[in-house]
This record gives structure tokens, sequence and C-alpha cells, in this order.
């Protein structure tokens, strides 16, 4: 299979979903939201076998176990015209940072370099590179979005996803104050430093609340998990969902952090 | 090896310069000559009157006071209308400026004082080398002609700029300055000042006045 | 020996001032105001970004060059008539200041800011050697008179408020009317002005820092608001400048370059109210000026960062806009940091320049939100130097046991996709079971941090790659 240039795109390309570790473990409704809307918007997507792009080792340190993981993630992902994350953190690192990885080793670095490119955080990938304007799906309500950090700084994602909402029907979006400032998830960050995290998402709990919408969206599970596990725990009603979902119009699981209702027999 | 040597030789180290060096010296020799420019804000680049009214716009967004006079001998009486306005006393420390010095002060009731402040002085005036319109900036030069104490120690200082001397960009400064001078040689003062004295070290509420002074008036002259 | 420094127990000062109400209140005034400031002027002026390149560019250029600057400058100072000397360390930097001071028979200095001059401690040295010094800058004048450390580069004392000031004055300036009103921050202001304006007419010595020096002229530059630092040096008879080696700039354009980003970058000015251009002592038909120059030139560990990442650090002009859009400056304030400089800047230079044994939690305090970088203004990564300080430690196993161990047992699932699908497949389907009833869990054994302050949520059940696997590829079988 050969990779097409960025330019040349195939009316059908071949997408490599990098679901990522927590969409596989935590919600794997949203990975298969983001297949809805890459197919919908005519993209043939696979699903290699995968684990973790290598993040928490990358931030931690371990630029060992990083590598490690980045090789086994280029081997992967290699012969997709595409690989598409709904995770603007773990597009970052593919795109960001594992080039940087084999700065001492040019014959991975090629392969790194090649993967980046061609890489891409969800919503930016539909709206970027395939040029979709509008979803096909319907919400009820009025939502408010959260900038996760990565996606915003090193991909740029900020236009994206609100311009596909835009186009959901029935949905109103309200901007709430500082959405682009850091939840406090930070990865290992909110176990490590709990007080600061802490601190740091119960201000952005009150943003969110202040924003008067009932249904908070962003587009990364870590950051979705965290402020959804805050909300929770204040006794805000506030339901969280990543902005996949809304965009697929599949909205049928419960919100994150709430439990299913109970069977009707 | 003297302290000197010691970081000179682990400034190297860490560059990992050895031998010979004729190119970065020339790299070096050659900038220092040439002082390249860099990025000019565009804002700054007009002339005429579009300068002189960007230049007073500024000093006033920096939260000084500016009027203009049609001629140098017009402004003593401008100052002393200045002082009269804000109730301030009819004293003037300044200077030997000859520029000041051959204005017409004896038509006003000013009381004038001459040389450097000590730091009981309400009221001074300073006749600027330059005004830079990009950002509303006075640029003083020390010397008995002005003192640097009076930039500092009055409580309100008053700025006499020709309207000949404000140039666009600080860059049109620096090479007046080294037209007069000489390259590679300055007074042993440069004020850079835009607008009075402030801190906001109290609760991040501007105060103006800090140590400096409470208010700065620039009379520009149009000859 | 430098400042003593409680960065090791970042965690405990962290809590601390998570706790510290009035504190908290301060903070608030960091997040708004400097924020929104600095956004306008960088709207105002189009060529911000590529002032802000310019000025990477300089300083990249200087530090490639830096022996051959420092030279130059060097020998302008000298040629001008001031003096030139070399600190390899806070130590030495120390002794040649006193030396100075006693030479010029000082009783009292008056003194610019200067977080170098925070790095050596030298308040503490002169008072030891019965030399009285005076912060002038109004907020190190408050912190100085409460024995603190400037908790932000450019707005020291931004952790306090209007009363916890009017104690210190009034516990401090005792000369004065008891009785006297000092509730209005202007009032306190005024009284600041009078008390300071006596020391620097009785001052022997002043000292400042640098915000840059220039080597085509051998000028040093200072930059300030209130005009304290002018007033320092140009009353009294010797002038000391305080400068570390990575203040060289080539030119007088240069310097202009960059000072069109400090202020923007710092308080949103468009330019500071005073920036001073000084070059030797007070030339002889001078009516005014101090008769001696001196500078001092600190290293303090900086020549070793030249040639690493680290030397991307040297390139800050302390502007402090990294930690005004800081989220955990925001939440903790400067001195849970526990030395010198806070917040994002001083999680990379703190562990080079009193060692990342001791610095170890600070460049791992950070959630890797990017903004630092978005908003320096000579573009230093300064995510990925805490990165790099992150690797080291992990190098030097400075990391902690639990956390290495947690690493490399999930590293050892991570390296084996058909393992890790297997265990995972397990692990998930106990936990969403077990979370099944609220949809979450106020309470977990491996993720304690976490819990204490929100809710874990449950996951769904069958992971994404089983239940792939089982609709798709099964389908396709
Ligand atoms: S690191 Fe950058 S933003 Fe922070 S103080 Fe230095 S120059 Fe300013």
């Amino acid at each position: 299979m050969s990779v097409l240039p960025l330019q040349g795109r195939p009316a059908n390309p071949r997408v490599g979903l990098f679901v990522t570790c927590l969409v596989d473990l935590m919600r794997p409704s949203v990975g298969f939201a983001a297949v809805k809307l890459l197919e919908d918007a005519g993209c043939i997507v696979d699903v290699p076998v995968q684990t973790c792009c290598g993040q928490p080792a990358y931030n931690s340190g371990d630029r060992g176990t990083t590598r490690d993981l980045a090789m086994q993630v280029i081997d992967a992902f290699h012969g997709y015209d595409y690989v598409v994350a709904p995770s603007g953190s773990c597009a970052g690192t593919i795109r960001v940072h594992y080039p940087e990885l084999f700065e001492e080793d040019p014959n991975w670095r090629a392969k790194a370099d090649a993967l980046a490119a061609r890489t891409y955080e969800l919503t930016s990938f539909l709206v970027d590179v395939l040029g979709v304007t509008r979803v096909d799906a319907s919400f009820d309500g009025p939502v408010t979005y959260h900038d996760s950090c990565s996606g915003l700084r090193e991909l740029g994602v900020q236009t994206q996803p609100r311009r596909l909402l835009g186009s959901v029907e029935g949905l109103s979006l309200v901007e709430m104050k500082d959405s682009d400032v850091c939840c406090g998830f930070g990865g290992t960050f909110a176990v490590k430093y709990s007080d600061i995290s802490g601190a740091i998402v119960d201000a952005k709990a009150r943003n969110v609340e202040e924003a008067h919408a009932p249904t908070l969206l962003a587009g990364d599970l870590g950051c979705l998990m965290n402020m959804a596990g805050k909300l929770t725990r204040d006794g805000r009603p506030i339901q969280v969902r990543h902005v996949a979902e809304v965009l697929a119009g599949m909205t049928d699981e419960p919100p994150i952090g709430v439990a299913k209702a109970p069977a009707v027999k | 090896m003297s302290a000197r040597d010691d970081i000179f030789a682990n400034i190297r180290r860490s560059l990992g310069v050895k031998g010979s060096e004729t190119i970065r010296r020339q790299i070096v020799a050659d900038r220092l000559e040439r002082a390249p420019k860099g990025v000019i804000p565009k804002r700054g680049q007009v002339s005429g009157e579009d300068r002189i009214a960007l230049f007073k716009t500024m000093v006033e967004t920096a939260l000084a006071t500016v009027t203009e006079v049609a001629s140098p001998a017009e402004v003593p009486q401008s100052i002393a209308l200045f002082l009269r306005n804000h109730n301030l006393p009819a004293t003037l420390r300044m200077g030997e400026d000859p520029r000041l010095q051959a204005m017409p002060w004896s038509e006003t009731a000013l009381e004038i004082a001459q040389g450097p402040s000590e730091g009981r002085d309400l009221n001074a005036v300073s006749h600027a080398f330059g005004g830079v319109a990009e950002s509303g900036t006075l640029a003083m030069v020390s010397g008995p002609e002005n003192p640097s104490t009076l930039n500092f120690l009055p409580d309100n200082h008053i700025v006499v700029v020709s309207g000949k001397d404000i140039a666009g960009d600080y860059e049109s400064v620096w090479n007046r300055v080294r037209f007069a001078y000489g390259k590679g040689t300055m007074p042993r003062t440069v004020n850079w000042i835009t607008g009075p004295s402030r801190s906001g070290d109290i609760e991040q509420t501007l105060l103006l006045g800090a140590h400096g002074p409470r208010r700065l008036h620039v009379v520009v002259v149009r000859d | 020996m430098t400042v003593h420094s409680t960065s090791p127990q970042f965690k405990q000062n962290a809590a601390r001032a998570l706790n510290d109400d009035q504190l908290q209140k301060a903070l608030g005034n960091v997040k708004q105001g400097f924020i929104d400031k600095r956004q306008m002027a960088a709207a105002k002026l189009p060529e911000f970004e590529a002032l802000r390149d310019a000025a990477r560019d300089i300083k990249n250029h200087t530090l490639e060059h830096l022996d051959l600057y420092l030279e130059a400058y060097e020998e302008k100072v000298r040629s001008s008539g001031g003096h030139v000397h070399f600190a390899r360390n806070a130590d030495e930097a120390r002794d040649i200041i006193l030396g100075i001071c006693r030479d010029a028979g000082a009783k009292t200095v008056t003194k610019g800011k200067s977080m170098i001059s925070e790095e050596i401690g030298i308040n503490h040295h002169l008072e030891a050697n019965g030399i009285r010094p005076v912060e002038t800058d109004l907020g190190e004048y408050i912190i100085q008179l409460r024995g603190e450390l400037p908790s932000h580069i450019i707005a020291p004392a931004v952790h306090l408020n209007a009363t916890q000031v009017e104690e210190d004055f009034r516990r401090v300036h005792t000369h004065l009317d008891a009785k006297r009103d000092l509730s209005e921050p202007v009032q306190l202001l005024t009284e600041a002005r009078a008390v300071l304006r006596e020391r620097f007419l009785a001052a022997d010595v002043g000292i400042t820092g640098a915000n840059f020096l220039v080597a085509e002229t051998g000028t040093s530059i200072i930059v300030t608001n209130e005009g304290n630092g002018d007033l320092t040096q140009i009353l009294p008879k010797t002038h000391i400048v305080l400068a570390s080696i990575e203040k060289l700039v080539p030119t007088l354009e240069d310097a202009s370059q960059l000072l069109r980003v400090l202020a923007r970058s710092a308080t949103g000015q468009e330019m500071s109210v005073y920036t001073t251009f000084s070059t030797g002592p007070r030339r002889s038909a001078d009516a005014d000026g101090p008769e001696n120059y001196h500078v001092v030139i600190l290293d303090n560990g900086r020549s070793s960062m030249l040639g690493t990442s680290f030397e991307e650090m040297l390139r800050c002009i302390r502007c402090g806009a990294c930690m005004n859009h800081c989220p955990v400056y925001h939440a903790v304030g400067g001195h849970a940091y526990g030395w010198v400089y806070p917040g994002p800047m001083g999680a990379v230079l703190t562990p080079s320049l009193i060692g990342v044994d001791k610095a170890g939690h600070l460049p791992n305090a950070s959630t890797f939100c990017g903004r630092c970088e978005s908003v320096c203004p000579v573009r230093i990564p300064l995510p990925k130097l805490m990165r790099h300080w992150r690797e080291r430690e992990f190098e030097r196993h400075l990391t902690p046991a639990t956390v290495r161990s947690g690493l490399q047992l999930w590293g050892f699932f991570a390296r084996r996709p058909a393992l890790y699908r297997f265990a995972t497949r397990a692990a998930m389907g106990v936990l969403a079971l077990a979370g099944r009833q609220r949809g979450r869990f106020a309470w977990l054994p491996m993720a304690r941090g976490w819990t204490k302050y929100r809710d874990f949520p449950a996951p769904q059940g069958e992971t994404f790659q089983a239940r792939w696997k089982r609709e798709r590829q099964g389908a396709r079988a």
C-alpha cells in the first residue's frame, strides 16, 4: 500500500483509527462515534492492534519505554493514508513528539516524520483534511465546549469542533469563561499533585457551571473524566460527553460517570 | 585561574569553541558595526502632521498630558499656564540647556532655579533630545544641560520637545545619538520616559507618582 | 551558597498555599489583570509575533557568541570609565559587592529591583557586615519589611493585600503619627514615597540589576515603572550593576527589539515608564550622576547551561508572562516554588541553579498545558525543558519509586499488545461491574490522589478493541 501525499487525497482514504488507550478501556462508544463520523465522510476505517501512544512514559521522563511504544505504533500504523485519533493529546504526541524521540536515529526518524505528517485529531481531520462542513446529527439544547490543551496549542484545534457543532440540529453552543484554560488533568499530574489538580479543576467546574449549559463537551477523554469526576463529586448536574458522540448523533450511552438506567422488566 | 578567565573558559567549552575563531569574530564585529534594525512596527512609520499626532496620542495613552506651541518663545507662557491650571506654585528648576535658556522666562512670573535637583523641588523643566511617536516616548540625555535628577525628583516634570526631533521609532533616535556622540559612545544616561511614574504593587491597583513625578507634561514646539 | 530553598517541600508549600484564603484572593488579581492587558497590547501591534521571533533570534545569536560579546562589552565599559568584575558564584558576587561598598565607606545602600540580588542573597550579607540595604521598588520594599522572598518576578508583593501592607507600615514607620489614615492604597504609596525619598538622598551606594547589557556601547539597561531604579543609580556616589552573563545583547537596535516585547508581555504597556541606558560614571561636565560605576557579572552555573538543551532558558528576559498564564502558579502562588524564581521559568531554571535533586518537584508540577510557551516573548519551549528535567530525574533514579514501578508494570503490558488486550479486557470487565450501580467510584485504591477531589468514572465494560473484533472482524471472518 502506498502512502499518498496530503494534497492528492484519495476519495476513500484508508484511515487507521488510533482509538487511544483511554477510549479503548473506558469509553469505547467514543471510538465507535469516531468510526461513524469517518465512515460517513467516506473513509475506510481500520483498527490495527494497539495499546498506548506512550505519553504517560514520555511525560514521566522515561524515554526508553516511550521509544519502544512509539516504534510499536509506527509499525502498526504503517500503510494507512491517515491516522486519526479522537484526542488532541494522543494525536499531538504522535504528530509533534514522536519525531523528537528519534533525533539520533535517522532511520526511525524518517518513519516517525512520515507518520507524524499523516496523523490528525478527529475534528481537525474532518474539517481541515476532508473538508467536512456539516454532520448529520441532532442534539437537544445548549452545550459548552472545553478546549483541551494539547489539541489547542500543539495542533490548533479550536474552530473545527465548533464549526461542526454548529451544524448539529437543535444544538446551541454557549462559551464558558476561560474555555482555553487547562482543566488540571495533566495525566499523572492529577494523581501526583492531586491538591493542585483539585484546585484547578475546581476553577474549571465553576466556569462550566456559570455557562449554564446542561452539557459539557471536549475532545479528550482524560480531561472529560477529570471534569466529569469533579462535577459529579460536587453534585453539579451537568452531563459530560466527548464531542464525537454528539457529532455522530450517538448519545444513547449515559454521560461520563453516570450509570445506565436499570433495565425495565 | 581568575574568575574571569574561568567563566570565559567555561563558556567556550560549553559552546564547543576551539582554535581559530576568525569567522565567529568576524560575525560579531560585523553585527556590532552594522547594528541591523530588525522589525520596525509600521505604526510609527508616518511623517509630518501624522507623526506628531501619533506622538501626542501615545503620550496621552501613557497617562501624560501634552500641548503644542508654535515657537520656543511661547513655551514659558504655556508652562506658566499649566502650573496655574493645576494650582501649582510658580517655581521651576532647569539645567543649562541653551534652548531653554534662550526662552523669555522673564515674561512670566515664574521663579526659576538652575542646576540639578536635590530632592525638594516641586516643578522642573527639561529639554528632550527627541521623541518617539511609536509609543509616546521621550528620549532624554544626561549632561549639564539637562541633569538627570530633574527627570525623577520633582513632583511635576515638564518636558519640551522640538517637533522636528520627534522620530517614528527608537532606531531613528539611536542614529541621532550616534551622530551626536560618536558610534559606540553614549552619554552617561539616556532615559526613555513614557508617562509619569506609577506602581501597581499594592493589590495591582495602578497609582501614579510612585517615586518619580506624579505628573508628566509634554510641550511640543513646532518650529 | 545561595539563598535557602524550600523547593524540596513543594507539596507541603502548595498545600499551605491552597488553604490560605487571603493568598487565594490575591492570586485572583494575577489571573484577571495581567492576561487581558498582555492580550490587548499584543493585539494592538500587528508585528508582535514577528518581534517575538526577532527577540528569540537575537538572544540565540548572542548566546552562541557570548564570549565575544562579553569581551566587547567589558572593553566598552572600561573605556567609558567603569569597572567590570566577574563572579563565578554567589559567594564571589557577594564579596565583590561588599568590597565595593566598604571602599565607598557605605552605611546605607539603596537597591533597585533585581532578581539576581535575590539569587545571591546580597541583603543578608550586607546586613551581616553592618551595611543597611534598602529595597526601593515598592513591592520589594514591602516584602523586605516582612522578611519574605518575592512571589512574582515583576510583582514581588502580589500575594499581599493592602491591609497587610498597612500593618507592616505601622509596625516599621514608628516615627510617624500612629493615628494617621492609611486605609487607601494611595496613602500607603504616599507614605512609602516619603520614607524612601529620605533613603534615596542618604544612600552611599546604589545597586541595580540589568535587563540588558549592550556590547556595542558598554551600556546597562534597567526598566521600571516607579523610577526607583533611577533614583537608586543617579543619587549615590557609586552605582553597582549586578547582572548575569546572559543579559548581553549586541547593539542598541537589538535591545530596542527586545524592549518592544518586554513591557507588552509583562504588564501590557507599550513601553515601561522608565527605560534607562547607563554607560560608565558621570562625565566631567555632568551636574549629577554617580562618580563610580561598577558592573558585577555573575555566572552561577549559567555557562554550563550553554550547549545543552537548557541553553534556551538563557533567552529569558524575566517578563513574568509564563507565570501570569500558568494554572499551577494561579493555584499556589510564587512562594510554593520555594526559591527565587517561581512559575514555569522557575521550574526550568531553578533545577539548573540549585540542583535537580532539590528542585525536582518543580518541573514535575506541570500539566504541560503549554500556555506559558504560547506567550513567552522569546519563545522558550518551557514544557519541553521541564520534560528534559523529568528525563534527567528518571535517568538518575530520582523519580519516586512508586512512580517508577508503576510505569514499569504499565510499560510491560503496553509493550505486549496481545497480553494487554487480554488483561485490560478482564480488568475493565471487573471495574465496570463494580461501578455499574453509580457509574463512578468515589474511592479507588490505586488512585487515591484522584478520588480525593473527584469521582472516577466507571468504564462502559467491554473494551473498544474487544467489541471491534467481535462486531467487525468477527463479521468479516
Ligand atoms: S520564560 Fe519567557 S515568559 Fe517566562 S519570564 Fe522568561 S521570557 Fe517571560
